[in-house]
């Protein structure tokens, strides 16, 4: 240390409270989605719910996906499949989650559709989700469902969801 | 392929904030604990992985950049590693394929995480599905987990109160580590009586959002006889990835079921086969696996066959995997259900494994422990890693 670095040493802040740095990460996106997926969102307009299937292990990817990734080859012929099903799994949220403009509570669960081999994401509406306890006697791994679609579709894959088929 | 071990280990004391540091001073503080650990310096280390899960989490991108410096990696080899929540234990593997190579005799994984900045998490996780077909539903760590614990339940008739037990446990071993974040102990009557999240989960179920920082220094053999210090010797590693569609995981034609967790059963599989594991639950004393809520602990121990399918949690309820019980003793730190610092979450779970074959892992130490598991799963259950370490080089048996 110089001498002149010495001199100049003065007492150490005494911070008064923590500092910080805020922000909000506001990125702007517009993805294409391919021909694929496109497909299936035409598909929903038109009241359809398509798959496709692998020309190998014959499987039905649903919603509809480019190529298997078993076989890894593409898909080729286009599959209407069901709108009856059974739920694979659920869970009710409870909780809102800060950014996530969801009001709960709701159901959110996995279908495999008649026709289908992979499941799909989705909501249950309809039941009474006052209490999980009562709730869950009547949905549960296995319970049938039916699909019902959107008045007003938006090619998005939200234009539909599940109602308790019982 | 070279022997290489952990020679040292450094984390801090993992708390919900810090305000005394900036996010590269942190990941320094870790870094130097490790260093001091095994007895040298910045300008001993050859080459630096650095574990860092997604950006978002800490609000700066291409974060690793910001870290170079707090890392001492000026002029020297530096990679980061990001396989989401698995980053850390992939980040060591990275780092042992370093050293046995042959390439490096001595590297450097560090990182750091303060999750309790992102003040909107799930909504930031949530960014990390599908565009096209799930992206607009609210799927997030907690749903997508709540899922896997309703179909577990289901499949095996598991119950709440079997998952509170998983928290009573991990929170009386978290009690007796001083590093962890969530140290009060905690009864099945207090975690049945937290409020409801996602539906079989409750508040109790799920681990805290921590800040701290964590490191492990490895070294070639040749070097490691140079130190002179304690090490844990890297016996086996394993990765497995599964597909990224959770519907892919149900029904007549799924290979893997997302009620357990199949493809780290893979992953564990391969570092015992490396390792010569044949018998995990008498050949492992301690395993520190990755289990962020309650119920992922218990296809975790199922996974790494320290029980059979469907059987953990009557295990559990008998007072198996808790410290001072028979066999192997999962999380004795308290685990990922106490403490998730994310991008070095992984990184803990082996270096406590360290501490644990070492014997220097205090009031939480596991009795005459030398062989252990550590594992870490990342994504939506979808990246998975797993290590065997052990206190020697012999034949485990």
């Amino acid at each position: 240390m110089s001498s002149s670095t010495s001199s100049r040493i003065v007492p150490a802040p005494v911070n008064a409270e923590p500092a910080f740095f805020e922000q909000t990460w506001d990125l702007q996106y517009r993805h294409a989605l391919g021909e694929t997926v496109g497909g299936f969102m035409q598909g929903l307009r038109d009241g359809q719910l398509l798959g496709k299937s692998c020309p190998s292990c014959s499987r039905v990817l649903f919603p509809a996906r480019s190529f298997c990734d078993r076989c890894h080859e593409a898909t080729t012929d286009w599959v209407s499949v069901d709108t009856s099903g059974t739920v694979e799994m659920f869970t009710i949220v409870y909780e809102r989650f800060p950014g996530m403009l969801v009001d709960a509570p709701y159901v959110l669960c996995y279908v495999l559709l008649d026709g289908a081999d992979t499941a799909v994401c989705g909501y249950i509406r309809g039941v009474d989700l006052t209490d999980a306890k009562e709730a869950t006697k009547r949905i549960r791994t296995g319970a049938p469902v039916r699909v019902v679609f959107s008045d007003a579709p938006q090619g998005k894959v939200t234009d539909f969801w599940f109602e308790l088929a019982d | 392929m070279r022997n290489v071990a952990i020679a040292g280990f450094g984390q801090s004391h993992f708390v919900k904030s810090r305000t005394d540091v900036t996010f590269p001073e942190l990941v320094r503080e870790g870094a130097t604990l490790a260093l001091d650990d095994a007895g040298i310096t910045m300008a001993d280390v050859q080459a630096v992985v650095f574990s860092m899960a997604p950006d978002a989490l800490i609000g700066v991108g291409h974060g690793e950049r910001w870290c170079v410096e707090a890392v001492g990696a000026q002029g020297k080899p530096f990679m980061r590693i990001n396989t989401g929540g698995a980053t850390g234990l992939t980040a060591v593997q990275a780092g042992y394929m370093h050293v046995a190579s042959g390439l490096f005799d001595v590297v450097l994984v560090a990182g750091a995480d303060r999750v309790s900045e992102q003040l909107s998490a799930q909504s930031m996780l949530n960014k990390m599905w599908d565009t096209g077909y799930e992206r607009l539903y609210p799927l997030n760590t907690i749903t997508m987990l709540a899922l896997s614990a309703q179909r577990y339940n289901d499949k095996y008739g598991a119950t709440e109160e079997d998952m509170a037990l998983v928290t009573v446990k991990n929170r009386r071993h978290a009690s007796l580590n001083p590093y962890a974040h969530l140290r009060t102990p905690v009864t099945v009557d207090d975690v049945m009586a937290t409020r409801m999240i996602s539906w079989p989960l409750k508040l109790a179920d799920l681990c805290p959002s921590s800040t701290g920082a964590a490191s492990v220094v490895l070294v070639s053999e040749e070097y490691a006889k140079k130190l002179n210090t304690r090490v844990a010797w890297v016996r086996g590693i394993g990765q497995c990835a599964e597909t990224i569609w959770m519907g892919d995981r149900v029904g007549p034609a799924a290979l893997q079921d997302h009620a357990d967790a199949d493809s780290l059963a893979t992953a564990m599989q391969r570092s015992y086969d490396q390792a010569g594991v044949t018998n995990p639950r008498e050949q492992i004393d301690v395993a520190e696996i990755y289990a962020p809520f309650s119920s992922v602990e218990l296809h975790v121990i199922e996974a790494a066959q320290l029980s059979p399918l469907g059987e953990s949690f009557t295990r559990m309820a008998a007072g198996e995997f808790a410290l001072g019980s028979e066999g192997t003793v999962v999380n004795p730190s308290g685990g990922t259900l106490c403490t998730n610092p994310i991008a070095v979450t992984g990184l803990v779970r082996a270096g406590e494994v360290y501490l644990q074959v070492t014997g220097h892992a205090g009031d939480r130490q596991v009795q005459d422990a030398s062989v252990g598991l550590a594992s870490s799963i990342g994504g939506d259950h979808q990246f998975y890693a797993s290590m065997v370490l052990a206190n020697h080089l012999e034949e485990i048996s």
